[in-house]
């Protein structure tokens, strides 16, 4: 050890030097980002659990499992949480030849800064492997490591291999199935070298501009948006010290790969390695979290499964058909129903006529009698009382739902909130005993809370009802009142007005699934935006003068579609005020109002109406008993 | 080989290769090893029985001229029929000029210049099987320059060897993105839309768009009818064809509705397997959307595909459009492609007519070509050179990696070396010609140093 130690300075040149040099790994127990909120407020994201473990032991098995020596396990926010953490569990205690060894800074605010402080201390003597702690992975890097060694004993400069994975984002959102968004690269087909990476892609660009030097040293290159980034980086210790030398950058992606492949003094190079079979993700958002989950419920993740004891804490599941896991002590109603891919914890008791389906329940919750939860989370300690819904909504610790509460698609709740009885959650809200801090973009990057910040007036959950117009689905209007009365007694917590990227993007990275309207729209606007494109496209300088004649054919025909889309709007809006109690024959005057406006026929008229009424009818199937007749 | 009519677009006077055409020789009849290049397309299209064809040539002189010379040649192998059109029209401007013979379903259109023995039936196949509006010939861009004599700079090359970038999908048979012309030194743009489509773009910089093409008739003629600013095939037609190719806007007959494309990439099919993958999760969701997505069926999505044929590394395929072309083809069909000259070599490879004269101690080596009547004086050398007919040379003439058309007179003590020398041209005693690409016609020569 002592012999290594004193040799780290030169290590890197001699091969055999290298050979000895146990592998290391840098573990970083810090997201830098905010997109757990208001969760993470109250514990770090590597803590929270995923099917049941946190996070940061599957990926600490994983690192064991590949045969790393040493890891260096990063912490920041709630840094004494995640220490504490690990001196309790096995991977502190354990003889073997897998060391895990807690950092703690403090004033560190991105991920740039966390390598920084691990460079000035020096531990890191060879290449080391670069996660974060929220990785979810069964690839083996034998391969990977190979490769990258050998690259570095031809070409010093190749610092960096990033493992990337196949993954069609979908051509209608944009996203990848974790909820991230689609990233381009382009890759040299015969080196494996990454040449372009842009993760944030301007979606209103239509073009995609590479160098043309990037052709200059090969004839080929690969263009891709169906590879996912795994965020599993095999680094040279020159990184550590680009990110010293470079002390502007902060983020992995935007600004250190980046960096380097703009950069074509220095010529650092960095590779991928793409795996195919193996698994490898990264929990990065709420999506990805579900994603993830179902993933491991459904066995992908292999040997990290509930079921297979990797790490010490896991009781005894046992795995039923249809991927339905149970702890050996859940005590279950014989009425109730336990549905696939599901998971119950520990000690948990479910009521009579509950029905559980795709979901994972903590230890030791309590679930009453006729209640429904269907694709959510529910952490441990959780108390559901007799009559609740849930659906697609992730419930943290200690949390209390009092009878007849109903969570919308994509309710985040969090830790010990609890909830009035016949409380209706509308969708995406997050809520949380802790106000939301006011300045949201000073501090983005950071996880934990900054206690000093102010504090924007969040409604109280007592004040639901008055917030209720949020709520996109109309309820009848007496159910609503009869709520008010009682919240008050009680509800705990804070609804979060949500955050930078306002409502219109929360369904993004939501838990719930996309809804069908959202992806209808999309669809539409596929149509529009692509006969805009073709003024684009066709404004593409080429030897003719394009442009004149592009102007006849390509704009009307976006023109006309803008048109048709935006009278069924206008329509489905006018349409939306019958329901909410306007007199229909006002709303009839309207609609041919418009109709005259916009210059369409009665047949786009009564199409429109008519998809505007199966649209409502599909967002709010048993509320409305009015009838449409008379209106067509 | 059914329904498809070939238009061969051989050019007229053109002026980049300004000595060594003229009135008197079109480019078309042009001789590479001795033959017209013209010869080179046609006997192509023969072997693929492609047999009637138009071709069609700038001017009316070069017109006659072009005509005079097919009836002759190939009076009963092929059914050619030549058309003029007025000069500098552009390749776009020539299909117009003749689009009212056309009436096949599938229009093979192949340059004049091309020498090649990559065969058009492959190209065509690919367009039928495909259903495509188009498919073009890609094949490896040549190295240019003359290999041996290393007289163009290497760092020239890189930029030089450029002619297009293309982008195919993984399979290479989807064209997908091409830069012609000036975009070619430009920084890449590639369409998102596209993109995302295929998920996976091969962007290459070492293919080269041969002038042959297989079009849909009525795609062809719609562009050329809509579009009448568009010049070039190359340049503008197929660049605009490639890049609507997710958003059609030529009239719709024959083409395929995105529900009908089996490929898989076009978006609405995508949308649907990642609608499947949500399925176990929101069912509901799913048999709404299926439902209500062919709503209006007016909207789908038009597409059309444009497809590539990339011929094999080993396959030939040049253009003779610059006079380095000329000589670098002259000297390939001679020597490295020999197969395509279609003359049978000697052991020495090479070919001496048997009417040829060559004097005492004269040396003729491999790779060269000595036409019939050619007459040669004592200790002459010949290398890698194609000398045309009745060429008189004198004695002690070196002639290295060079072109000498017909009837040209060498005197004694000449010494040409990587020259094009044009018919009737008169070299007087000692001129020594290093390097100098086109020697006018008829011009003659004292004494001096080139």
């Amino acid at each position: 050890m002592a012999q290594k130690k004193g040799h780290r300075s030169l290590s890197s040149d001699d091969p055999e030097e290298l050979a000895r040099v146990p592998l290391q790994a840098v573990l970083l127990a810090d997201s830098f980002a905010t997109k757990f909120r208001p969760i993470t407020l109250e514990r770090p994201k590597v803590l929270l659990p995923l099917v049941n473990a946190p996070m940061i032991d599957y990926t600490l098995a994983w690192l064991e499992s590949v045969g790393v020596e040493e890891a260096f396990v990063f912490c920041c926010a709630h840094s004494q949480q995640v220490k504490d953490y690990l001196n309790k569990s096995q991977w502190m205690k354990q003889p073997g030849t897998f060391t895990v060894q807690p950092i703690e800074s403090h004033d560190s605010i991105s991920a740039g800064d966390a390598l920084r402080v691990i460079y000035n201390l020096g531990v890191i003597c060879g290449d080391f492997v670069l996660v974060s702690g929220d990785t979810i992975s069964n690839m083996s890097l034998k391969e990977a490591l190979q490769e990258h060694k050998e690259r570095r004993k031809k070409d010093p400069l190749a610092v960096m291999t990033m493992v990337i994975k196949h993954s069609k984002p979908s051509s209608l959102t944009h996203q990848t199935r974790l909820g991230n968004d689609e990233i381009l690269m382009a890759i040299d087909p015969d080196t494996k070298e990454l040449l372009y990476y842009e993760d944030k892609t301007d979606q209103s660009q239509r073009f995609i501009t590479l160098d043309k030097m990037l052709l200059a040293s090969t004839p080929t290159l690969h263009l891709h948006n169906d590879k996912q980034d795994c965020y599993i980086d095999i680094c040279s210790p020159e990184v550590l010290s680009l990110f010293t030398d470079n002390f502007d950058y902060q983020h992995l992606r935007r600004h250190f790969v980046k960096g380097l492949l703009v950069d074509d003094l220095m010529g650092y190079k960095i590779f991928t390695h793409e795996i195919h079979s193996s698994y490898a993700a990264r929990i990065d958002n709420f999506r990805s979290y579900d994603t993830i989950s179902k993933d491991i419920i459904q066995r992908w993740t292999y040997p990290m499964v509930p079921d297979v004891q990797y790490f010490g804490n896991c009781s005894q599941m046992k795995l039923d058909r249809l991927g339905i896991y149970k702890a050996p002590e859940v005590d279950q109603s014989r009425t109730a129903q336990i549905r696939a891919f599901s998971l119950i914890g520990n000690g948990t008791a479910i009521g009579d006529h509950s029905v559980i389906s795709n979901s994972v329940i903590g230890q030791s919750c309590t679930i009453g009698r006729n209640v429904s939860i269907q694709g959510s989370y529910i952490w441990d300690n959780v108390i559901i009382e007799d009559d609740c819904k849930l659906s697609h909504a992730l419930v943290c610790d200690g949390v209390h739902l009092r009878a007849g509460v109903v969570l919308e698609p994509g309710v985040i709740l969090s830790f010990k909130v609890e909830v009035g009885q016949k409380i209706v959650i509308p969708a995406y809200s997050k809520v949380s005993l802790l106000p939301q801090p006011s300045k949201q973009d000073s501090d983005e990057e950071l996880e934990y809370a900054d206690a000093n910040s102010g504090v924007v007036e969040s409604p109280s959950i007592t004040s639901i009802a008055n917030t209720r117009n949020v709520d996109p689905v109309p309820d009848s209007p007496d159910a609503e009142h009869s709520d008010t009365s009682e919240v008050g007694i009680s509800g705990v917590g804070y609804i979060w007005s949500t955050t930078e990227g306002g409502h219109e993007e929360e369904w993004r990275h939501s838990i719930a699934p996309i809804p069908a309207e959202k992806l209808m729209e999309f669809c539409l606007s596929a149509h529009t935006d692509l006969g805009v494109s073709n003024q684009d496209v066709n404004s593409l300088p080429a030897s003719g003068e394009l442009q004149l004649d592009s102007e006849s054919t390509g704009f009307d025909d976006g023109e006309d579609y803008k048109d048709s889309a935006d009278f069924e709007k206008e329509v489905e809006a006018t349409f939306q005020r019958v329901l909410a109690g306007v007199n229909p024959e006002n709303v009839i005057l309207e609609i041919n109002s418009l109709r005259l406006s916009y210059d369409m026929s009665h047949a786009d008229c009564a199409g429109s109406l008519f998809y505007s009424i199966m649209k409502s009818a599909l967002s709010a199937p048993f509320s409305s008993n009015l009838s449409f007749g008379n209106l067509i | 080989m059914m329904d498809f009519q070939v238009v061969v677009l051989a050019g007229g006077t053109a002026k980049k290769l300004a000595p060594l055409v003229s009135k008197e020789v079109p480019k078309a009849l042009l001789p590479v090893a001795n033959r017209p290049v013209l010869s080179y397309v046609l006997e192509l299209l023969e072997s693929s029985n492609l047999k009637d064809l138009i071709v069609v040539v700038e001017g009316e002189d070069a017109a006659l001229r072009v005509g005079g010379w097919i009836s002759g040649a190939y009076v009963d192998r092929l059914h050619v029929e030549v058309a003029a059109v007025p000069e500098d029209v552009g390749t776009a401007g020539a299909l117009r000029a003749v689009a009212h013979h056309l009436t096949a379903n599938d229009v093979l259109i192949v340059s004049g210049d091309l020498v090649s023995d990559v065969p058009p039936g492959a190209v065509a196949a690919t367009h039928r099987r495909h259903g495509a509006v188009v498919t073009t010939l890609l094949c490896y861009a040549p190295v240019s320059g003359p290999s041996d004599t290393g007289s163009s700079a290497g760092k020239d090359k890189v930029k030089k060897s450029r002619y297009n970038i293309v982008g195919l999908d993984p399979t290479r048979q989807l064209l997908l993105h091409i830069a012609a012309g000036a975009e070619v030194e430009k920084d890449i743009r590639v369409q998102k839309n596209i993109l995302r489509a295929v998920g996976q773009l091969e962007i290459r910089a070492d293919l080269m768009d041969a002038h042959m093409y297989a079009f849909k008739r009525t795609v062809l003629q719609d562009v050329l009818d809509q579009k009448d600013t568009f010049h070039s095939i190359r340049q503008d037609v197929l660049p605009y064809l490639v890049r609507t190719q997710l958003r059609s806007e030529i009239s719709a007959n024959g083409l395929h509705k995105v529900e009908d494309n089996a490929n898989g990439r076009v978006s609405s099919q995508n949308y649907v397997t990642w609608m499947s993958q949500h399925r176990e999760i929101a069912p509901s969701a799913y048999q709404e959307l299926l439902a209500l997505s062919p709503r209006s069926p007016e909207n789908a999505l038009r597409t059309h595909k444009c497809c590539a044929y990339i011929a094999s590394k080993s396959k030939y395929c040049a253009r003779l459009n610059s006079i380095q072309a000329f000589s670098d083809i002259n000297r390939d069909v001679v020597g490295e492609a020999s197969h395509l000259s279609g003359y049978s070599f000697s052991s020495q490879n090479n070919i001496i007519h048997p009417s040829a004269e060559l004097g005492s101690k004269t040396t003729v080596g491999p790779q060269c070509m000595l036409a019939e009547g050619s007459q040669m004086g004592d200790k002459c050398s010949v290398k890698r050179s194609i000398i045309g007919r009745h060429c008189r040379i004198g004695s002690n003439v070196k002639i290295v990696n060079s072109v000498v058309m017909n009837h040209v007179t060498i005197e004694d003590g000449c010494l040409v070396q990587g020259s094009v020398i044009c018919s009737n041209v008169h070299l007087q005693e000692r001129v020594v010609l290093k390097d100098c690409q086109e020697f006018g016609v008829c011009s003659s020569c004292c004494r001096s140093h080139l």
